[in-house]
């Protein structure tokens, strides 16, 4: 099963949407909830980070019988130093983003945490390239 | 042992803004943050959050992490707009009329009594 969705930069008020329709889809399947919970995690924030950093973007869900397999695809500046990104408490949001509660550097941490593989790539000016895996 | 959200409410006085048909939920610990990156990744299902936070956005971090209630410190007004969200996404938002310090204590010791 394929899911695909729209995510816009900047948009907080539908913000989370897209993560909660393939958790809510996956719920429907006979799912452990410890992996249905990492699924949920992983995708929020790849997904927040679209909103946050970038201008526009997809989410591609693959739901297969031996776990779910998703490709974030944004326009944006992209990301200059990955590995640096990846630490923990790196955060380049803005004064308005944090209001919000978001910029703990926690995010990309978080999905490498709750995935099973995560392929990180970007071009700086252009656009950055997410792959999440989940087993089930 | 496990208590539900709306003993504790009653008995440490918090208000129900949303989610009063949930209430029967059980509750395990609590966790406080006013960071969603940090409530996503150390939170477990079945917490209270404990925040200052009442942006919109903090109604999709509680389903998705499945926690029994949101409790928003300091008698901080939530927009009708995201109480109508938690509503469709049947996450229940308490209000404490004290700050989030006291809110924790009084829950930790709460907790804690039940627990004996
Ligand atoms: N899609 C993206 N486009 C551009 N930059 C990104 C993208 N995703 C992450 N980054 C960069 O990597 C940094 C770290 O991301 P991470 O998700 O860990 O933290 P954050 O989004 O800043 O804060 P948090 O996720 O804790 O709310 C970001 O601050 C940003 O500089
Ligand atoms: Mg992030």
């Amino acid at each position: 099963m394929r899911m695909h969705f729209e995510i816009e930069g900047g948009d907080f008020t539908a913000a989370g949407r897209a993560s909660s329709e393939v958790k809510k889809t996956l719920k429907q399947f006979n799912i452990p909830p410890e992996v249905l919970r990492k699924v949920a995690i992983a995708l929020y924030e790849a997904e927040m980070n679209v909103v946050a950093h970038a201008w526009s973007g997809t989410m591609d869900a693959d739901i297969l019988p031996e776990g779910i397999h998703v490709v974030m695809e944004d326009k944006g500046p992209g990301i200059e130093d990955i590995e640096r990104a990846m630490e923990e408490g790196f955060s380049t949001a803005t004064e308005e983003v944090r209001q919000m509660g978001f910029g703990a550097g926690m995010g990309l941490p978080n999905i490498r945490k709750n995935s099973d593989r995560m392929v990180l790539t970007s071009t700086p000016g252009v656009g950055t390239r997410l792959e999440i895996t989940v087993a089930f | 042992m496990k208590t539900n959200v709306r003993q504790l409410m009653q008995e440490l006085g918090f208000t129900c803004l949303a989610g009063e048909a949930y209430l029967d939920r059980h509750t395990e610990g609590a966790y406080l943050s006013d960071l969603l990156s940090d409530v996503m990744g150390k939170a477990e299902a079945g917490m209270l959050w404990i925040t200052a936070q009442v942006h919109r956005n903090i109604v999709a971090v509680a389903s998705l992490k499945e926690l029994s209630a949101i409790i928003v410190v300091n008698e901080r007004q939530v927009e009708p707009e995201v109480l109508a969200h938690a509503e469709e996404e049947e996450v229940v938002i308490l209000s404490s009329g004290k700050p989030a310090f006291e809110t924790a204590g009084m829950l930790y010791n709460h907790l804690r009594e039940v627990e004996c």
